[in-house]
């Protein structure tokens, strides 16, 4: 799609043009696509604050709940490591686990949303042309705003434990910049996945748990006996988390080859995701 | 405009896997649209008419930009406004505003834009309260008025119709007949399908009758509708002519 946006003085006739043409190899022209999109930036930001309303993330008490959620999870899975004995029961682990869980929590609830949001935005997609990307990547902000005061409640434990307060914490910032591009790219797969296999979302469960139990976070990474570690380097999220629990936790400056790993699935995800669903997703209006 | 499409309702692995075994295919090609080629001038009210799986939808959707063409090439000058059959809301939990923000946003318009427009949706929809209640509390007539009201409001260059003249009650109705004929005194160009050949006659400037994806005919209201009514055989009473 080519759109050429001007226009008259007088505003009578917009010499906006469009031209609609068959896309070569499934891809649209890239440039404009992607201007689209930065156009309409604005509609996933409002459906994005429409569904936090929905969630009550504007009232105190919303706000409330959202954190008791996760925060009580971690505290089960605290409890349960204790059990088991492997964790060490410190205060500092406690800290590690509460980071580690939110920020999982922001990637597998952009993935999960994902997954649901081109199916469940059907008729807004039979009837007005946009940049189908917008959906997923409303989801994405949905759950990035969700992990904000999730952080902060972080930050609460942070002070309490007693963790030094060093420059290292903004290493944060980077590593979960990296860590939304990677959940965009990967709610805009399962998303396309989605309209093609109906029961992805069943399936996307399990996985999705599989995934907090395969990465570090009910663990230091550290802990994983030799024979597993390969299986921890196939995952996406053991760079980012590993060098969030280093920067963050422990004021350590991340190992540059953390980085680069966190940085690369990143990228890798964003253009499989996108490539994947911008080349298909014409077909959505007519497989809706 | 071809496309693929498949007859299963909920596409699933598991019916996938089950398929694949015994070979089956339940993709069907639909060549919904064949060779069509026409031009629409600005300011001409085009109506077309057909059978039901002519086409027509599907050709509104393409100038509309929603279906890309498998072949050939769409240009359309100008903004376009679309009031295809399933209206505005797309998510019944959210209110009549919050759906015409989303929809005004993802139609590209700014906030700005947005914020002088909302006033003279809601006015003109006449929904009163209700624009803050969820769509799902809507009645069919009400959402079908957002929907119409949304639309034209818009101040469009182009206005694309999908059998939606009829929506609302009777006062609505001569509301939105005088709205259209507003627009298309301003020089805007409207193209709609619609079943009511009556309104074709009395909006239309030319008429197109689209049939199993071609252009049967195209001319003036009057001749098309009487060759479209001897094709399917029609009654001469008031049935075919209204769009009830």
């Amino acid at each position: 799609m080519n759109t050429v946006a001007e226009r008259s003085e007088t505003g009578t006739f917009a010499t906006e043009v469009h031209v609609y043409e068959p896309h070569k190899v499934g891809l649209p022209p890239l440039g404009t696509y992607l201007r689209q999109l930065w156009r309409r930036r604005g509609f996933a930001f409002e459906l994005a604050r429409s569904d936090l309303r929905g969630k009550h993330y504007n009232t105190a008490f919303g706000q409330l709940w959202l954190i008791l959620n996760p925060l009580f999870l971690g505290l089960v899975y605290f409890g349960l490591v204790e059990i088991i004995g492997r964790g060490g029961g410190s205060i500092e682990f406690l800290a590690h686990l509460l980071l580690a869980l939110f920020a999982f929590r922001m990637v597998s609830g952009s993935v999960g949303q994902g997954a649901r949001s081109v199916v469940g935005g059907g008729k807004l997609i039979l009837n007005t042309a946009f940049p189908r990307t917008l959906l997923p990547l409303s989801s994405v902000l949905t759950c990035f705003f969700l992990f904000l005061p999730t952080a902060a409640v972080y930050a609460v434990v942070h002070v309490v434990a007693g963790l030094p307060v060093t420059p290292q914490i903004l290493w944060g910032i980077p590593i979960i910049a990296m860590m939304v591009v990677f959940a965009a790219g990967a709610a805009m797969l399962v998303a396309a996945v989605q309209v093609y296999f109906r029961d992805l979302t069943n399936f996307l469960r399990y996985m999705l748990r599989i995934w907090l139990y395969a990465s570090p976070i009910l663990y230091y990474a550290s802990q994983v006996p030799e024979k597993y570690q390969p299986f921890l380097y196939a995952n996406p999220l053991y760079p980012p988390l590993t060098a969030l629990s280093e920067s963050v936790n422990f004021g350590h400056t991340p190992s540059a080859g953390l980085l680069v790993a966190s940085l690369g699935w990143a990228v890798g995800a964003v253009i499989v995701g996108g490539v994947f669903f911008i080349s298909r997703e014409r077909e959505f209006a007519v497989r809706l | 405009m071809t496309y693929r499409t498949t007859i299963e309702k909920k596409p699933t692995f598991k019916k996938t896997l089950m398929r694949l075994g015994r070979h089956e295919r339940v993709v069907r090609t639909i060549e919904a649209i064949r060779d069509i080629s026409f031009d629409v001038p600005h300011g001409t009210v085009l109506g077309i008419i057909g059978v039901n799986g002519a086409g027509k939808s599907t050709l509104m959707r393409s100038v509309a930009g929603i279906l890309p063409p498998t072949s050939g090439r769409i240009e359309v000058h100008g903004r376009v406004s679309t009031l295809l059959a399933l209206g505005v809301g797309f998510k019944g939990d959210m209110t009549g505003r919050e759906n015409v923000v989303l929809g005004g946003l993802a139609a590209g318009l700014s906030r700005e834009q947005l914020d002088e427009k909302y006033e003279e949706i809601a006015e003109f929809a006449e929904l009163g309260e209700f624009m803050d209640l969820p769509m799902r509390t809507y009645s069919s007539g009400m959402y079908g008025r957002l929907a119409f009201s949304v639309a034209v409001n818009l101040e469009p260059d182009i206005l694309l119709i999908d059998e939606a003249l009829s929506v609302g009650d009777a006062r609505f109705k001569e509301k939105s007949f005088d709205k259209m004929h507003e627009l298309c005194a301003s020089a805007g160009t409207i193209l709609f399908v619609s079943h009511g050949l009556r309104a074709l006659r009395k909006l239309a400037d030319e008429v197109i009758w689209l049939h199993k994806g071609e252009i049967a005919m195209r001319g003036e209201p009057r001749e098309v509708s009487e060759a479209y009514k001897q094709f399917l055989d029609l009654r001469e009473d008031d049935v075919a002519d209204e769009d009830v």
